[in-house]
């Protein structure tokens, strides 16, 4: 048995009344990429912080290469040779790579030029040696997030780390990028590195992993050799269920146009061509899917669209009436819902409770009270009446909506935001850090939205969402529409190139813009 | 429990500590902070940090305490004196209180106190003849106009140029005290107050009331009207629910429609306007006229009454007396030997013990396996 890297046996952690990991047992074989599978909550992120020292067992033990040991902090975990490549970059954003590699180490007092060149040639051949590159020089806030990966992975190395836990590693990158991910973590199992990957893609699992362990509700359901299982059979043992490939969508003629785009371009201080003169419609009965990487002009347009930030050209046709002015109170009124893309931060109130969080959108109402009031007994009942509608698990209507779960949160948004009719709904992101059940409701509610007449804008980088349910795929690259494809004529490996800036006939279509 | 932040920053930093103490403190950033127990807790170590100083100078804490209780409350004269001083400190509390609600961090409250006083005075300087029974009400409403305009000034810098209110309020208060001393020096100085910096002693007209041959006036009522009027707005109005919601996610109330800087504006007016009243309140029912020193320092005296409340107009009543108390106590402590600035003392224990409470509340104590 001492060919295990790690040995977790018997692992149990409580929060409170909470089982987060209840008896769990997990192995890992040295020199294996082993997927650890499972929704979330299912307590693979408490598993890992156990690794890396932030959480510590109530009871159970851990051997590491075969030794009994405690991890009880993080330089303890990075001691003991493991490493950990967080979901969020652990960065200093106006440091080098180098620079950030380096912070925390001690043993050297003085820390001139010849040290640092020193430094910066050691971690540059390191990088190299795994086939990591990335621009050591420059702040690490001026690199895309595959190299900030990477210089999350060459930290972990520099630290001696001999396993490796990679926490959501896909989450963030386009699906080139995930493809050198993926080569890079051939490149370390070659090198002889033990590596974890947590995640809930199956595609990915699949691809890259050779060992697999599902988690399901803090237990360890099975630990299995990639070759002994198949995508459907991890589906169902993740989610407890008969898997099925997404909520059917039935076909409606489109209606009426709802909302008119055209040449639309904005400008803000940041990005002086966040949308650059685009033109598209949304129709009733539509569902119509932006996909692409963050940061190609989707929150821009969200936020016009919605009335947070001005447009500096082009025209909005809402309901066949111009929108001129456009006031985030207006275009509530006038029946634009918005499932903003970070919930807690820009959806609801943590601090608040049910009560007042889903009065968010319609407190302003005759129906909610007169002469500036807000009649408590008539919105209590309509608290109560939503919360049981929409299947929202909350204690009371008063305790923080901070303390539900991401999938309660998420149903509660959607039911302030689909209790007011919407003629049209920007979702944003809205299934992400859901498990598979929370993000299937979610995609029933827009369904219903869509038969009910309204119109969706559906932002999404999750492509099999956005394939699923949309009548139409505009793909954003730049600011600008890179290509448009209609339900059924959708493939994956189409829309990832026209996100990666490349035009179906695989031609470069953007010069580089990057001017210092 | 996993998406409970399991990589919370702080709870790493925390987690650090492994020299053998068996607890750890770890951040909980969905706990609230703490109940009403953090107030009381943080008065009762407050008076046991002052009793050692009590007991260094040699005297019983027990003796002095007893003493000031009885200074404050024992007596009408006492009481109506902490009355007295908790009319401004429950004005001034419940104008900072309203805009810590939103997180606009207004510490100009002395100012407000001051131009309100200014305001109220400059009405009867500027307008000598005219009917009696118009003096009280034209000097009211010119006191919260100068409380409100000198909040203005410290909310238009941060709405329009995103200048710090901590600042601008904090450093407006100088500017203030020095016009106020420029005023009874100069300008409005009483020709007749041999040189006593003052302004000429108001009319009859111009006073309020007294309550019962004490020096106890009718601005008590003007304080308890504001904490009912505030307290159902907060509570009951739109208004309110838009500043709930400003104070818990302003991100979220702009997603909702609500105008951050409007908001802002308003709550600085008001702020300033509840202060602006306490300073007209302070020379038409207790000094009489307009002079030198017209604060001794209410508006800074007020931030730790709206925090002792946890900024519940209510319970502002309370705290106000025992503020009040404590400092008309502290007259009452000079007779045995103790400094008057014993009560400042305690007032600041008070305070520092009531931040590092707040603070702490919102953390766990864990033992660590």
């Amino acid at each position: 048995m001492n060919n295990l890297a790690i040995d977790m046996k018997d692992i149990v952690k409580k929060f409170g009344a909470v089982v987060a990991s209840d008896h769990v047992n997990f192995q890992v074989e040295k020199g294996e990429i082993h997927a650890l599978l499972g929704e979330n909550g299912a307590g693979k992120s408490t598993i890992m912080s156990m690794l890396s020292g932030i959480y510590r067992a109530d009871s159970g033990s851990i051997f590491i290469n075969g030794c009994l040991t405690k991890i009880r902090s993080p330089k303890e975990s990075m001691e003991l040779g493991i490493g950990m490549v967080h979901q969020n970059f652990r960065l200093v954003e106006t440091l080098t790579a180098v620079e950030n590699i380096i912070l925390g180490e001690k043993g050297s007092t003085w820390r001139g030029a010849n040290w640092m060149k020193k430094k910066t040639k050691e971690i540059e051949e390191l990088a190299e040696r795994y086939g990591l590159t990335f621009p050591s020089s420059v702040p690490v806030w001026q690199l895309s997030v595959g190299e900030q990966q990477r210089v999350e992975i060459v930290k972990t190395l520099y630290r001696g780390a001999e396993i490796i836990i990679f926490d959501e590693p896909t989450s963030v990158l386009t699906p080139l990028e995930v493809d050198q991910l993926f080569k890079t973590m051939a490149e370390l199992k070659h090198h002889g590195k033990t590596m974890i990957i947590t995640t809930h893609k199956l595609k990915e699992v699949m691809a890259i992993s050779d060992r697999i362990s599902v988690m399901r509700k803090g237990r360890m359901i099975v630990q299995t050799l990639k070759e002994d299982t198949t995508i459907q059979e991890l589906a169902n043992l993740m989610v407890g269920q008969e898997f099925n490939e997404g909520v059917p969508i039935e076909s409606i003629p489109a209606g009426r146009p709802i909302i008119e785009v055209r040449d639309l371009f904005i400008a803000t201080k940041e990005h002086n061509n966040a949308i650059n003169r685009i033109d598209f419609t949304i129709n009733e009965h539509e569902i119509v899917g932006i996909a692409g990487v963050a940061g190609n002009g989707q929150k821009e347009l969200a936020e016009s669209l919605t009335g947070l930030i001005p447009w500096t050209s082009g025209e909005i046709i809402f309901n066949n009436e111009k929108i001129t002015v456009p006031k985030v109170k207006d275009l509530i009124d006038k029946g634009i819902a918005h499932i903003p893309e970070n919930r807690m931060k820009s959806g609801l109130a943590g601090s608040l409770g049910i009560v007042d969080n889903l009065l968010m959108k319609s407190y302003r109402s005759t129906e909610r009270g007169r002469f500036g009031l807000i009649n408590k007994k008539a919105t209590n009942q309509w608290a109560q009446q939503l919360v049981e509608q929409f299947d929202v698990r909350t204690p009371d209507l008063i305790s923080p909506v901070g303390q539900l779960s991401g999938g309660n949160q998420q149903k509660l948004l959607f039911a302030r935001e689909v209790d007011l009719k919407p003629k049209l709904m920007i979702a944003v992101h809205p299934t992400q850090g859901l498990d598979v059940g929370a993000a299937r409701a979610v995609h029933e509610l827009l369904i219903q939205l869509r038969a009910a007449g309204s119109g969706v804008l559906l932002i999404s980088e999750d492509l099999d969402e956005i394939m699923q349910l949309s009548d139409r795929i505009l793909v954003l690259f730049n600011g600008q529409i890179n290509g448009i494809i209609n339900r059924g004529q959708a493939n994956k490996e189409a829309i990832g190139q026209l996100m990666a800036g490349l035009s179906r006939k695989d031609e470069v279509v953007y010069e580089s813009k990057i001017v210092i | 429990m996993s998406q409970k932040s399991s990589f919370d920053p702080l709870s790493m930093k925390t987690a650090k500590n492994d020299h053998g103490i068996p607890f750890k403190l770890e951040y909980d950033p969905h706990k609230k902070s703490g109940g009403w127990w953090v107030p009381v807790l943080s008065i009762l170590l407050a008076l046991i940090l002052c009793a050692i100083f009590i007991m260094l100078n040699g005297m019983n804490p027990i003796t002095v305490y007893t003493k000031m209780l009885v200074g404050a409350f024992g007596s009408s004269f006492g009481l109506s004196e902490t009355i007295v001083k908790a009319i401004p400190l429950l004005l001034c509390g419940l104008g900072v209180a309203v805009a810590y609600k939103i997180a606009v961090w207004n510490i100009g409250a002395e100012g407000q106190f001051i131009f309100g006083a200014i305001g109220a005075t400059a009405v009867t300087i500027f307008l000598p003849n005219i009917p009696g029974a118009l003096y009280i009400p034209l000097m009211m409403l010119a006191g919260i106009a100068g409380g409100a305009i000198w909040g203005l000034f410290t909310a238009i810098p941060r709405t329009h140029f995103q200048v710090n209110e901590l600042i601008t309020s904090l450093m407006l208060n100088y500017v203030a005290l020095l016009l106020l001393d420029y005023l009874v020096y100069g300008p409005w100085r009483d020709p007749q107050g041999f040189n006593f910096p003052g302004t000429p002693e108001f009319t009859p007209y111009q006073m309020l009331a007294n309550i019962g041959g004490t020096r106890l006036h009718f601005g008590l009522i003007f304080a308890i009207a504001a904490v009912v009027i505030l307290a159902f707005f907060l509570a009951k109005t739109r208004w309110g629910y838009e500043l709930r919601l400003l104070g818990a996610n302003p991100t979220a109330a702009q997603n909702a429609g609500i105008k951050i800087n409007k908001h802002i504006l308003i709550v600085m007016m008001i702020s300033g306007g509840l202060a602006g009243i306490a300073g007209a309140i302070e020379v038409s029912g207790v000094a009489g006229r307009l002079m030198y020193g017209i604060s001794p320092g209410y508006g800074y005296t007020a931030i730790i009454v709206a925090w002792l409340a946890k900024l519940n107009p209510w319970a502002m009543i309370f705290t106000s007396l025992f503020i009040g108390g404590l400092i008309v106590g502290g007259y009452s402590v000079q007779t045995i030997g103790l400094p008057s600035s014993f009560s400042s003392m305690l007032q600041g224990a008070i305070l520092f013990c009531l931040i590092a409470g707040e603070m702490l509340s919102r953390y766990r104590l864990k033992r660590v396996k």
